[in-house]
């Protein structure tokens, strides 16, 4: 029973981490590495309105979703615009940047337990033998909303139908008027806001550390490979795989081990399908 | 309205270019010194640094710039491939490890421990490797950032091979001229070597694999083994700097599989100019000091790499080295359009 609630939040965790990334990287094509620093920067942003400038907690979460969407469109204005079509190069780009955002911050000093993002209802309760804090309820609550959000965007809505055209063909989406430059921008803003969403549903559960920036973008990476970048119902497949192996292997072995299992399903997928379990589009472009 | 006269920029290969690719370059010895000035120039420079810097901090950071523009050097040669890493640290790790557990374990003395690791590394790198060579692009460069991570958390999971504290105390280098010398030739093999074996059939394949795989598999050529072939070499250049860091340092610990040594000779190579090899040496010569001389900076260190990295990206896409010999074997001049 406990294995199935840790296991049940566990999973729905790594599902938000992944979604800003894959609706990037996966759904459009456009890497952003640099989504593990956006939530980051999205937590300490918030941080500051908060306890710095004093704006009342929703509103510093609006803004900073709103900033880091911004930066989000910035770097593809101002940075991958110029790389794009030389995908390698695309991710260095964004790792460099990725780089450079998490080391500022870590040089600034924000990180440790003076930097706690405030829970939604502090409280928790009682299921059986676990106890569930009212935070990761909502937790819960948020991941399902926003993969259900993103699965009609992506299928029923003009820009998300564009985001998935020009991951497939740029070509021809772009004869059939779809800006493509223009719809790479949106998903990065797209992807880089979801991941301050992430970032302040996950955060308060404990205080922030610099290092979560390279963290997330492994756990992203990861359920991104394991479920197939492209394809929604592969991000819910693969959190849920990854969620209950981390929580299984939790309890019965030791908790080091999580990482390793996460890096270990990474590369085991990319090895035998590196489209994931759910891809199908790329097979010709990622393997001969 | 009478039309504008515009020019544009013409670049024309220097006379004494088109002498030196030919018998001609005999004939003087100003064309011989064009020719040659500037690959004996770096050698000499090499070779002389170390007595320049005895002992002390500088020496310690002309050894750093060798491992890097080792480690440099080995990207660049399988980026040459198509093969783009993202973690140079996979094998700059293997090597230290397998240098430092046989030094440590089984107490074998340096002139074995650094061959072994280096052919040995090269082989387990190969071989861990050889089940991703399919991989194409990005997919490739995923699996190669993941792997270096993943050996450092086996490590301290598993507590293997000293775990989170490292292998202490191995055997040092007899004095500091070897290692020295060990590390500068090793760069001026590879970056020579590099250079011939790329422009010999052998380095055509490997660049015809990096151009169009496909093309070169419906060519009746098995580009995995090509593929294997050349993270042999790269690895075993990247293992032989990890080995010789270790006996450096005589210490080994989880930290070879860091961030910087896959970011820093990455940032060297994009700085430098991919594909030249020399590019990729000049490149880890001009960061590596320079960040050494950036010490106070601390923690923005890896920040500052981020930012050339881009800047080099975005700035100098052909990076340093082809323009310096653009300017070296041509002069532009305006044309009349």
């Amino acid at each position: 029973m406990e294995i199935l609630i840790y296991g049940i939040t566990n999973s729905v965790t790594l599902a938000l981490m992944a979604i800003g990334f894959s609706l990037t990287f996966g759904i459009s094509g456009v890497p952003n590495f640099a989504h593990g620093a956006f939530y980051l920067l999205g937590g300490i942003l918030t941080w500051i309105f908060i306890n710095q400038l004093g704006i009342p907690y929703l509103f510093s979460a609006i803004l900073s979703v709103i900033i880091v969407g911004l930066l989000g469109f910035g770097l593809y204005w101002g940075l991958m615009l110029r790389l794009r079509g030389l995908v390698v190069n695309e991710v260095i780009a964004t790792l460099a940047a990725a780089i450079v955002i998490i080391e500022v911050l870590r040089y600034l000093g924000f990180s440790g337990f003076t930097y706690v993002l405030p829970e939604f209802i502090k409280g928790s309760v009682n299921i059986g033998k676990a106890w569930l804090d009212y935070q990761r309820i909502f937790l819960v609550g948020i991941g399902v909303g926003l993969i259900i959000f993103l699965y009609i965007f992506t299928h029923r809505t003009r820009v998300g139908l564009s985001f998935r055209a020009i991951a497939q063909n740029e070509r021809t989406a772009i004869s059939l008027g779809i800006d493509s430059d223009w719809t790479a921008a949106l998903s990065m803003a797209f992807g880089s806001a979801l991941a301050v969403v992430a970032g302040l549903a996950i955060l308060p559960l404990g205080s922030i550390d610099t290092e979560v920036g390279y963290d997330i973008l492994i756990y992203a990476l990861a359920v991104g490979i394991v479920g197939g970048l492209e394809s929604v119902p592969g991000i819910v497949l693969a959190s849920f795989i990854l969620g209950f192996c981390q929580i299984l292997v939790a309890t019965f072995f030791k908790a080091q081990w999580l990482t390793v299992v996460t890096l270990g399903a990474i590369v085991l997928i990319l090895a035998v399908k590196p489209s994931g379990i759910f891809g199908k589009y790329k097979e010709l472009e990622e393997r001969v | 309205m009478a039309e504008a006269i515009r020019y544009r920029k013409e670049r024309i290969d220097r006379g004494i270019k088109a002498r030196t690719d030919t018998i001609y370059l005999l004939s003087s010895l100003r064309d011989m010194v064009y020719l040659f000035l500037p690959r004996f120039l770096p050698i000499l420079l090499l070779l002389l640094l170390p007595f320049f810097v005895r002992g002390g901090y500088w020496e310690k950071v002309l050894f750093y710039s060798c491992m890097f523009a080792l480690l440099a050097l080995s990207w660049d040669f399988m980026a040459s491939v198509g093969l783009v890493s993202l973690g140079q640290a996979l094998f700059f790790g293997v090597g230290a490890y397998i240098s430092g557990g046989l030094n440590y374990y089984l107490k074998m003395p340096i002139f074995l421990t650094i061959p072994i690791a280096t052919l040995g590394g090269a082989l387990f790198c190969t071989l861990l490797l050889f089940s991703v060579l399919r991989l194409r692009g990005v997919y490739f460069s995923m699996v190669t950032l993941i792997l270096p991570l993943l050996f450092a958390h086996l490590i301290e999971t598993l507590d293997i091979l000293g775990g989170t504290h490292g292998l202490l105390s191995l055997t040092p280098f007899p004095g500091g001229y070897p290692a020295m010398y060990l590390a500068i030739i090793g760069v001026i093999v590879c970056l020579f070597g590099f250079r011939k074996l790329i422009s010999e059939d052998f380095g055509l394949v490997l660049r015809g694999i990096k151009d169009d795989d496909r093309v070169v598999m419906a060519g009746g050529i098995n580009i995995h083994w090509y593929k294997a072939q050349a993270i042999f070499i790269a690895g075993a250049v990247g293992c032989f700097a990890g080995a010789l860091m270790t006996h450096y340092y005589q210490f080994v610990g989880r930290s070879v599989f860091a961030l910087d040594f896959t970011v820093l000779p990455l940032a060297g190579a994009v700085l430098g100019g991919p594909g030249s090899f020399a590019g990729a040496t000049i490149g880890t010569f001009i960061l590596v000091p320079l960040s050494e001389a950036l010490r106070a900076l601390g923690g923005l260190r890896m920040a500052l790499y981020g930012v050339i990295l881009i800047g080099a990206l975005v700035v100098l896409p052909e990076g340093l080295f082809h323009y310096i010999e653009r300017r070296y074997h041509q002069f532009e001049r305006d044309a009349r359009v």
